[in-house]
């Protein structure tokens, strides 16, 4: 197929940007959307012009990194994927897309479609881990007893591979299913309920520090998400903040 | 707890308690509205001891004004701190794909509330406050006889009045209908109970302000 591309061009952090267009031919509707963005590149390389920065790294929707907002949504029009596993399939002939970087006044654009995401690491740092002490004498995990119903719903909220679609498309760009899924996931096992009220309360107050915008439960982030991580991590995170603020 | 209503979460908590008083005080304001449907004796009768009674006067009326403040204030302060967590927008996005009209625009839904209150208070609670506290006749009386029904009657005889109300309540109703799950999910209620609450919500946010229309069109139509 042949498509038209309106893709927002930005030399670096410091330069404006802006939308261009670019034209692409016999694309295969076999081909993952960044394989689209590679035969792009290829013909820019060729033809002398600087190519469209993308980042990706796994390309199997692992890793996270395939930021894009494509024609008005984070990954494109399918549900449950990242940009590496949008088919070009989902597309038709003729038709014009539009991408553009993920934008967040905490996801500064670096180049082209890429943007810097140590918000996201900071916010992590801040609490997103157990202090346990790993030197080979550590408690076999089956000593614990969790229930089947806790250990599901914190695998399912580990699910989340901090790609930071949810920033993307809230409106407010609210960090919240993120932060959520980080605080849902310990807070429902032992090992991290020790340490949980600091944990809530550290990552609640370096999420704000970053300028993420505050969740109005519009609910599009769950929709968007490639790891179907839900709007009850959110809730959680909000009982937990209030059960660690109350406790001082 | 210090900090607590600093913290995004804090003023999402903030938000929704507000947003839950109005809810609440809201199911008050239709009831007896509604009694204005059946009787005119009974519709004095109340009218008349929720407008002396001091404890509804001194207490309750200023906790629902600073309430209403506070939560509409609250609403614009966090629609200005989101809008500027986004300093470039995107040329283009599709909202509708992945959330409702209804809670994508908050602030204009309410927005409109807020200029329907205004009228509501230059029709209602000011020549109340004048009468009662200006005035100083505590009586209720007019010609012998209570004055609200009367007053009711007479406001809803302009077309415009009645139109102008019922627009009000369908922004109310658009509100609400994202209002309403939201608030639960602010205070962070999110459980087996939630989509059957849902269900409750829709009705809430349609019943309620469709009470206050037929109520309106009523007097409109029976005076
Ligand atoms: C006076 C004019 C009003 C304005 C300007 C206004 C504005 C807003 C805004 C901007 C929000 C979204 C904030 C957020 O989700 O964080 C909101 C939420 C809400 N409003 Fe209003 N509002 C008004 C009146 C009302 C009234 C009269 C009611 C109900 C009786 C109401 C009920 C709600 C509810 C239930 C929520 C959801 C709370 C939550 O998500 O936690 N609002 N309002
Ligand atoms: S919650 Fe979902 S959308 Fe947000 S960072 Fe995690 S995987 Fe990505
Ligand atoms: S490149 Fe790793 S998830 Fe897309």
């Amino acid at each position: 197929m042949n498509l038209t591309l309106k893709i927002w061009r930005q030399k670096d952090s410091k330069t404006k940007g802006q939308m261009v267009d670019y034209k692409v031919t016999d694309i295969s509707e076999h081909m993952s959307f960044l394989e689209m963005m590679d035969v792009l590149n290829e013909q820019l390389v060729n033809s002398g012009d600087e190519p469209v920065a993308f980042d990706h790294d796994c390309r199997e929707g692992i890793c996270g990194m395939c930021s894009m907002y494509i024609n008005g949504e984070a990954h494109g029009p399918d549900r449950g994927i990242t940009t590496c596993q949008l088919h070009m399939r989902m597309f038709n002939d003729g038709d014009t897309i539009t991408i553009e970087p993920f934008r967040a006044k905490a996801f500064p654009v670096i180049k082209d479609l890429v943007v810097d995401r140590m918000s996201f690491e900071r916010i992590q740092q801040a609490g997103g881990y157990i202090s346990v002490n790993t030197s080979g004498n550590t408690q076999d995990a089956n000593a614990l007893p969790i229930s089947k119903h806790a250990a599901d719903e914190a695998m399912d909220a580990a699910a989340c591979i901090g790609c930071g679609a949810c920033v993307a498309t809230c409106k407010n760009s609210s960090a919240m299913l993120f932060v959520g899924a980080k605080v849902a996931q310990y807070a429902l096992l032992p090992q991290g309920q020790v340490e949980a009220a600091d944990r809530v309360k550290n990552m609640v107050a370096q999420m704000d520090l970053e300028g993420f915008g505050n969740c109005t439960n519009t609910g599009a982030c769950e929709v968007e998400c490639p790891k179907g991580i839900s709007l009850e991590n959110i809730a959680r995170m909000n009982r937990e903040f209030l059960k660690a603020s109350i406790k001082g | 707890m210090s900090g607590f209503f600093t913290s995004s979460i804090g003023r999402k908590y903030a938000m929704a308690l507000s947003a839950f008083f109005l809810m609440f005080f809201l199911i008050m304001h239709v009831a007896l509205n509604a009694v204005s449907l059946f009787s005119e004796d009974a519709f004095n009768q109340a009218s008349h001891f929720m407008g002396t009674n001091p404890l509804i006067q001194f207490l309750m009326q200023p906790v629902l004004m600073l309430g209403v403040v506070f939560h509409f204030v609250m609403g614009f302060i966090l629609e200005i701190k989101n809008r500027s967590a986004r300093v470039v927008k995107y040329a283009k996005n599709n909202g509708a794909a992945n959330s409702t009209w209804m809670s994508r625009n908050m602030i204009y839904s309410g927005l409109f509330i807020l200029i329907f209150l205004v009228i509501h208070f230059l029709d209602f609670w000011i020549p109340e406050i004048n009468t009662k506290y200006i005035v100083g006749d505590m009586s209720g009386l007019h010609d012998g006889s209570f004055r609200y029904f009367h007053e009711l009657q007479h406001k809803f005889i302009p077309i415009w009045r009645v139109a102008l109300y019922c627009i009000g309540f369908i922004f109310l109703a658009l509100h609400l209908l994202h209002g309403f799950d939201s608030a639960f999910q602010s205070l962070g209620a999110n459980n087996k109970y939630t989509k059957g609450l849902k269900g409750f919500g829709k009705a809430y946010a349609i019943l309620i302000p469709l009470m206050f229309i037929i109520i309106a069109l009523f007097h409109h139509f029976n005076h």
